[in-house]
């Protein structure tokens, strides 16, 4: 039961970071990866909000292996991420890379806290 | 930028704005389902790491780290062999690029684990984890994208 529900989250989460990405590239510029900066964010955001539920006990562990474990963790990527930063560096778009692995990084924070403030008013 | 359309994980050429949204989604079908398939493998890896080495509360998250650079490294080795040396079907790049390793790494469990760190009174472990992913992740897919081009180009001479 544990793995289906892994199996499902992943096999949402995954189609809907690609389709995301070709969404969000063909309505913007090529030379920043936004795609995976905005799933990246979004992902960020639904698992802290989950992981709030969890503490204040509103969300069950299946729950949070259908949308945590499974659907935040295959919408989310570290590869992807890691891979366009290094390609905008090589590309000798320098500045680009680091504003990338920054903004990622502070982006994601932020989505996290905030989605954890927000179940916390929600249901704690 | 040298190159205005950027190679990108799922295909050889990049989507360029502004493109009519039914080419966005036009022949997506395959592609989709490939993903899907690969993002559950993906996920389910994650899963069965988290299994044998669970987190221990309050500590760093090494299970997670470790998930994220292999994944790094593992990329780097197949963009190299995908887009130079290996003809292989158009699916299997959006099915291990895109759905297998895109699946297996995770940044929504990265940033929430900080998170969660922070909240614990953690904030040294928080930000040694921080730093210790990025510049690992970075450092791994690097090395990988190096070395896999420095042995296919032995290999072809």
């Amino acid at each position: 039961m544990n793995w289906l529900l892994v199996i499902v989250g992943g096999m949402v989460g995954a189609p809907l970071r690609h389709l995301t990405d070709r969404a969000v590239r063909s309505r913007s510029d090529a030379t920043f990866p936004w795609g995976t900066f905005t799933v990246n964010v979004v992902g960020c955001l639904i698992l802290g909000t989950l992981t709030g539920a969890a503490t204040a006990g509103a969300a069950s562990s299946h729950l949070q292996l259908l949308l945590g474990t499974g659907l935040c963790g295959a919408l989310s990527t570290y590869s992807t991420f890691s891979y366009e930063t290094l390609r905008l560096a090589e590309d000798g778009a320098r500045f680009h890379a680091a504003v990338n692995a920054v903004a990622s990084v502070v982006a994601g924070l932020g989505a996290a806290f905030a989605g954890v403030a927000a179940a916390d008013a929600l249901w704690a | 930028m040298t190159d205005p359309r950027p190679e990108t994980v799922d295909e050889p050429v990049a989507l360029r704005a502004p493109v009519p949204w039914s080419t966005v989604w036009r022949g997506q079908g395959p592609v989709v389902a490939v993903v899907a398939v690969g993002g559950a493998a993906g996920a389910s890896a994650r899963y069965g790491a988290a299994l044998l080495w669970p987190a221990q509360p309050g500590a760093f998250p090494w299970t997670t780290f470790w998930v994220n650079v292999v994944g790094c490294f593992v990329i780097g080795v197949f963009m190299v062999l995908i887009t130079g040396v290996w003809a292989a079907h158009r699916l299997v790049r959006p099915f291990f690029g895109t759905g297998v390793l895109g699946g297996f790494t995770t940044f929504s469990t990265y940033a929430v684990d900080i998170q969660r760190l922070l909240d614990e009174g953690r904030p040294l472990t928080a930000l040694a984890y921080l730093a210790a992913t990025l510049v690992t992740a970075l450092a791994a897919v690097w090395a990988a994208v190096t070395l896999t081009r420095r042995v296919s180009a032995r290999w072809s001479r």
